[in-house]
């Protein structure tokens, strides 16, 4: 056998990350590169990993609500929302009708937010850097309302078990209908900035593709599942927190790809916009905690409680022995399973579309590695 | 391909539009940074930051009645605190408070676990210091807030 020259082609193996800024955070890729086209991908995780499941059991319940914000900071208040949902099932309590009311807001809030991140960063990724300015003004909205509401900006441990904490600021519903009025001109104006953008669309189109079937069989869920033509929402599908009481759509792509997924968000912003309207417009009136003992000590018992977070079906798995801690807390994050299906997207994409492979997934790293 | 759409392609409109938008920004009056610290932010009233020992405006004295209620309720652990009991008033007074800032997530629990709102978490946020220990609080420093250097312009 002749020796290889360098014309022949060889393998090559490249490390993307983990201080790759596209990484959106500390995900190391092992790539197997036949020239520009990715034949293999391989993620290294853990980077972040500090443990929180195992914080979890030897915290008492009250004490362990602040941890699960740090898992997926950029919608701290859906974990925080997830893990009181598990801890009253546990303890057979359900939050006044004005706490659940005031939980939706937050969420949808939250929610707004995290796609406005993702928004700005998975563009900044592909090459427009404007947006990113554009839609961090916008988030800087909801954070003040977080930050006069709870007292903090990103982790915000808004929510108590059996409730709230605290009580809504004075203009606290006139700022959510009025960033609800203001927010749908600022995505036309992205829509004018992004969607009909050739070099966008060249970028996005046919990109990543992920088909329903392959969503399925990854676990793949949230944006993802929906761009690919599923219509599943655990807000619909199964109802928390009232969410049986607001009208929304929920909207879905055809082809799979990375500008479906685009797409798919940007509606989604707007229907949680809507849900806020509505949910401010029908606040009830009442109190906000229910009664919950002062040491939360719940029956033996294990319970699963997902939500939809922003990124998918957020579970929360709480095993409790009878004791003041939970004997075991497992979450399922959704950028853990949805990251899956990186490798399936990948082969045979050109190493600079894996940029806009990886941003369109979602991730958030301390999610990833709890 | 239709007419309106080569027109389109052709003239460049879709990256047109975007450049209006970008365009449309150029004005100062749109500016929306905050040119901290010479400009210094609003902060919420509820916002949790650096912790603080309230005292009695009038007489100076502590309102803290060393109940430990803050330091159990502290998912860190990080309060640390001692009394002594007074003989003559049969109650126990406040000796040491040490407040660990470089371990607090400012998640507000001990603040909700004080009965006489005496530690509270308030609006400062400039917590850095140039050491470890400085990040340490003691009962002195939690009754007399941080005091950050500020900067003239
Ligand atoms: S804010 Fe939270 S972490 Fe900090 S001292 Fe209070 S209870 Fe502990
Ligand atoms: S809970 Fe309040 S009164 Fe009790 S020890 Fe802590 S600061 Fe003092």
């Amino acid at each position: 056998m002749a020796e290889p020259t360098f014309l022949d082609s060889t393998e090559m193996v490249l490390n993307m990350g983990p201080q790759h800024p596209s990484t959106h955070g500390v995900l190391r890729v092992i790539l197997k590169l036949d020239g520009e086209r990715v034949r293999g991908t391989d993620c290294v995780i853990g980077y972040l990993h500090r443990g929180l499941e195992k914080i979890g059991e030897n915290r008492t319940y009250a004490m362990y609500v602040p941890y699960v914000d740090r898992a997926d900071y950029v919608a701290a208040v859906s974990n925080g929302l997830g893990f009181c949902l598990a801890a009253e099932k546990l303890l057979g309590v359900e939050a006044p009708p004005r706490a659940q009311a005031i939980r939706v807001i937050l969420a949808e809030l939250t929610r707004i937010s995290s796609h406005l991140l993702w928004l700005g960063t998975h563009c900044l990724d592909i090459g427009a850097t404007t947006p990113l300015f554009y839609t961090f003004r916008e988030r800087e909205f909801i954070m003040d309302i977080f930050e006069k509401y709870c007292g903090a900006r990103l982790t915000t441990h808004a929510f108590r078990i059996g409730g709230l904490q605290y009580e809504t600021y004075d203009e606290f519903l006139d700022e959510c209908r009025s960033f609800c009025e203001w927010l749908p001109p600022k995505l036309e104006e992205y829509d004018r900035l992004l969607t009909g953008n050739r070099i966008l669309i060249g970028r996005m189109r046919e990109v990543g593709i992920l088909n329903a079937e392959d969503c399925k069989a990854y676990g793949v869920t949230g944006p993802m599942l929906r761009a690919a033509g599923v219509k599943w929402d655990l807000r619909r599908a199964q109802p928390y927190s009232g969410y049986e009481n607001y009208d929304f759509e929920i909207p879905t792509g055809e082809r799979g790809d990375t500008y479906d997924r685009y797409l798919v968000r940007m509606e989604e912003m707007r229907q949680a916009a809507r849900i806020v309207r509505q949910a401010a417009d029908s606040m009830p009136d009442g109190p906000i905690m229910a009664k919950v003992p002062k040491v939360i000590k719940p029956p033996a018992g294990e319970v699963y409680v997902s939500v939809e977070a922003p990124k998918g079906e957020l579970g929360y798995f709480v095993v409790s022995d009878g004791s003041t801690q939970p004997y075991r807390v497992r979450i399922r994050p959704p950028s853990f399973v949805n990251l899956q299906a990186l490798d399936r997207m990948a082969r045979g994409a050109l190493v600079a579309d894996l940029v806009a492979i990886i941003g369109t997934i979602d991730i958030v790293l301390g999610e990833v590695d709890r | 391909m239709s007419l309106r759409k080569f027109f389109r392609t052709v003239f460049l409109v879709d990256l047109l539009e975007g450049l209006g938008v970008t365009f449309r920004y150029q004005p100062t009056k749109n500016v929306c940074t905050e040119q901290y610290p010479a400009e210094r932010p609003k902060i919420a009233e509820r916002f949790r930051g650096a912790p603080r020992l309230n005292t009695n405006p009038e007489t100076g004295e502590t309102l803290c009645i060393a109940c430990n209620l803050c330091a159990v309720a502290c998912p860190e652990q990080l309060i640390v605190l001692a009394s002594e009991r007074n003989e003559k008033t049969r109650r126990k007074e406040l000796t040491t408070f040490t407040f660990d800032i470089s371990r607090c997530m400012f998640c507000g629990l001990c603040e909700d676990a004080c009965p006489v709102d005496a530690l509270e978490l308030t609006q400062d946020f400039e917590l850095a210091s140039y050491t470890r220990e400085g990040a340490i609080w003691d009962r002195q420093m939690l009754e007399e807030g941080p005091k950050p250097t500020r900067y003239k312009y």
